[in-house]
């Protein structure tokens, strides 16, 4: 059975590290810092202790004050599974740092929550549209697109 | 061989991009209405020249007797016409078990799935490469008309605001059976089609 | 002699091709045959589902399931409702859980067929493989359209267990499948298994590491080939599939061939299962006391399943109305595909043909 790490055992190992970047944590996710977002999931990955090392999903939501971003991260060695999110806020020139360095399977759903939610992503090294034409208005998924 | 990255293609990428951009959304722009299905045959008299009919007869009859299909194959109808394709519903009885990929030796087109609006300038263009006579068959509800995905942002609704279209089969996904009914009522159409009409 | 001087060039291998399974589009840069670079161009099928998904309620969104991964629909219908039975809390009855695994695992072999197929298809066999292959995956859906009255988008499942009962007709012809499809599974497997053509087409062609194949985020039969042990329905069983044996075949070299054999070894692991559970078919109710417009509560869930082809999720978040806030489906083919650039990367042409067919991919779903 993959056992679904909590959120505050995993905040708690990580205090050390990164201080003041976990916003919040509960039995189900992990909410962290946009600037830290990379270094926290480097960290989870190379650490032989979590050994995140398959990237199930990317998805962004759309609440109407900001934009929420969610990954699945999977370790196959200890069959465990955790969900860490982050947050932007506003409208308008929003950015994510890009994981495409860590996971290459993470290079076409980045560039899939550009074309239809508005979010870019910063280091990633190709980031255009990819479902939608280059000319195409606006970004459909959010909630004010009709 | 190495490639030399900096070195510039004659078009760059993004280049090809934004001219695909403004294709398509110039064919969006002038495909609002819906093109007339040509469907004058239905009150046509029948000629009455012996020597000249007899003649159609056998030029209509070597036309309807094996169709070949060009390639449109979008989405999951696709998989319907393959199972007509299949041992099972064959459609090599109709002389139509060859898939033609190139357009240019086909003569009907069945458009078997979703058109998007993305898609839609390709399709136009294979179309375009058909050589007369040619016909096409808009199998699958989305063909009609959008189908379940109408009101999307990307999905066309219908075929028939691209290419003029001469028999709807409905269905989602229409079964194989229903399809073989959709093309014996074409090979009727072409049937009664002048070849040698006379002028004056 | 004068050496000669070459350039690369860039080919468009267009939406419209007979062998790309569907409407998709790279473009190729090549120093003559050899391919060099590849770049992918989808949505050619994109069709908006997630933005559908929003305006229906929740039992409106399976039909839209439906007409993701078309050669597979009852997976990806298991795959929504078992998300939104998680977020509601809602407990399936028994009847409705086995009946659930007969017809997954029937969908599973009817998708390897296809799958299997179609690459005899790339490799040069024109139809005639593809064709017997078809006549063994006319008899399951003989069997789905008893069940559920339709070909290829079957709309079944339902919130909380499935559509309708089975019929009186479906168990004796079940046992008859069961009589002849292993039967038929060896003849096809003993005529193409040795076959020198495929052997020297296919063997160490397109070869997939199994750190580059976990990196990619590929799932499914593909990245069993690589060598990794990961498959879902052993590693974080979901309906009852912990009550059943099973094995999972796994291959070493993680080539054309490998993903083949692993394939045709799931579909017998995949009668196995069928065969316990038709046995252990109770009676009861087949869908539980749901109401018709659900209201789940606020929150969210992400519920995956081992689809035919790979890791199948649905990412789901409500807001206590009758239709869902946000759905988001992993899409397992696109995923898949990450790991093409790589794998194809100083083959020819025609190889390249041979392993986009070996990872079996379904446009609807890279799309959606």
């Amino acid at each position: 059975m993959t056992v679904a790490l909590s959120g505050k055992e995993v905040a708690a190992k990580l205090e050390q590290q990164f201080p003041s970047s976990i916003i919040e944590s509960n039995k189900d996710i992990l909410l962290v810092k946009n600037e830290s977002l990379f270094d926290i999931i480097s960290f989870l990955k190379t650490t032989p202790e979590f050994d995140f090392n398959y990237l199930s999903c990317i998805t962004a939501v759309d609440y109407f004050d900001y934009f929420e971003v969610v990954y699945h991260l999977t370790s196959m060695e200890h069959n465990h599974s955790l969900v860490v999110k982050t947050r932007c806020y506003g409208r308008e020139n929003l950015s994510v740092p890009s994981i495409a360095s860590l996971y290459e399977g993470a290079n076409a759903q980045e560039r899939e929550i550009y074309d239809l939610m508005g979010i870019s992503f910063e280091g990633h090294p190709n980031m255009k549209r990819i479902f939608l034409w280059d000319g195409f208005q606006g970004h459909p998924l959010r909630k004010d697109y009709l | 061989m190495e490639i030399d990255r900096a070195r510039e293609y004659i078009y760059a990428d993004t280049e090809l991009d934004s001219v695909e951009g403004q294709v398509i959304e110039e064919l969006k722009a002038n495909s609002q209405e819906i093109i007339p299905d040509p469907d004058q045959w239905l009150e046509e008299e029948p000629e009455q020249n012996i020597l000249l009919t007899t003649v159609d007869w056998v030029i209509n009859w070597g036309r309807r007797s094996s169709p070949w299909v060009s390639l449109c194959f979008p989405a999951c109808c696709a998989f319907e016409f393959i199972a007509a394709m299949g041992p099972r519903f064959d459609i090599s009885r109709f002389g139509m078990e060859i898939l033609r990929a190139s357009p240019r030796q086909a003569d009907l087109m069945i458009t078997a799935g979703t058109l998007t609006w993305k898609m839609a300038p390709n399709i136009k263009r294979v179309y375009n490469q058909m050589a007369e006579p040619k016909w096409v068959i808009a199998m699958g509800a989305c063909a009609i008309s959008g189908g379940i995905f109408r009101s999307s942002y990307n999905v066309v609704p219908g075929y028939n605001h691209i290419i003029p279209v001469d028999v709807y089969v409905p269905g989602c996904p229409p079964r194989p059976e229903a399809l073989i009914y959709g093309i014996q009522m074409l090979q009727e159409k072409i049937a009664k089609r002048k070849n040698l009409a006379q002028k004056g | 002699m004068m050496a000669i001087r070459t350039e690369p060039f860039v080919l468009n291998m267009g939406p419209v091709h007979p062998s790309t399974h569907g409407v998709y589009r790279m473009r190729l840069t090549l120093d003559g045959e050899v391919v060099v670079d590849l770049e992918p161009v989808i949505g050619y099928l994109h069709r908006g589902i997630e933005k559908l998904a929003e305006e229906r309620t929740y039992t409106g969104v399976i039909p839209l399931t439906d007409r993701l991964d078309y050669i597979s629909s009852m997976s990806n219908n298991l795959a929504y409702v078992l998300a939104v039975e998680k977020l509601a809390g809602i407990k399936v009855p028994e009847r409705a859980e086995y009946l659930r695994v007969i017809i997954a695992e029937l969908q599973r072999i009817s998708n390897h067929l296809v799958a299997v197929g179609s690459f005899f298809n790339d490799c040069g066999a024109y139809f005639t493989p593809f064709l017997h292959m078809y006549r063994e995956r006319e008899k399951i859906i003989d069997l789905f359209e008893m069940v559920s009255g339709q070909r290829l988008t079957y709309n079944y499942m339902r919130i909380g267990g499935v559509s309708q009962d089975i019929p009186e007709e479906f168990l004796p012809a079940m046992d008859r499948l069961l009589e002849q499809m292993p039967r038929s599974i060896d003849e096809l497997d003993r005529f193409l298994k040795e076959n020198e053509i495929l052997l020297a087409r296919s063997k160490g062609v397109g070869i997939l590491t199994k750190e580059k194949a976990i990196n990619c985020s590929v799932t499914g039969p593909v990245l069993r080939a690589s060598g990794v042990e990961w498959d879902l329905r052993k590693m974080d069983p979901y309906s009852i599939y912990d009550r059943f044996e099973f094995d999972i075949p796994t291959g070493s070299a993680g080539d054309c061939y490998d993903r083949y054999r692993v394939r045709i070894e799931e579909m017998r692991q995949s009668l196995r299962i069928i065969k316990q559970a038709v046995k252990q078919l109770p009676s009861g109710p087949v869908v539980a006391d749901v109401p018709h417009l659900i209201r789940p509560p606020v929150g969210e869930a992400y519920a995956h399943i081992e689809a035919p082809k790979g890791e199948l999720a649905f990412y789901l978040v409500s807001d206590n109305s009758i239709a869902p806030y946000r759905c988001h489906i992993r899409p397992t083919s696109l995923l898949n595909l990450a790991a093409l650039r790589d794998m194809v990367i100083g083959w020819k042409i025609a190889d390249l043909i041979i392993i986009f067919g070996s990872i079996d991919i379904c446009l609807g779903e890279v799309d959606r």
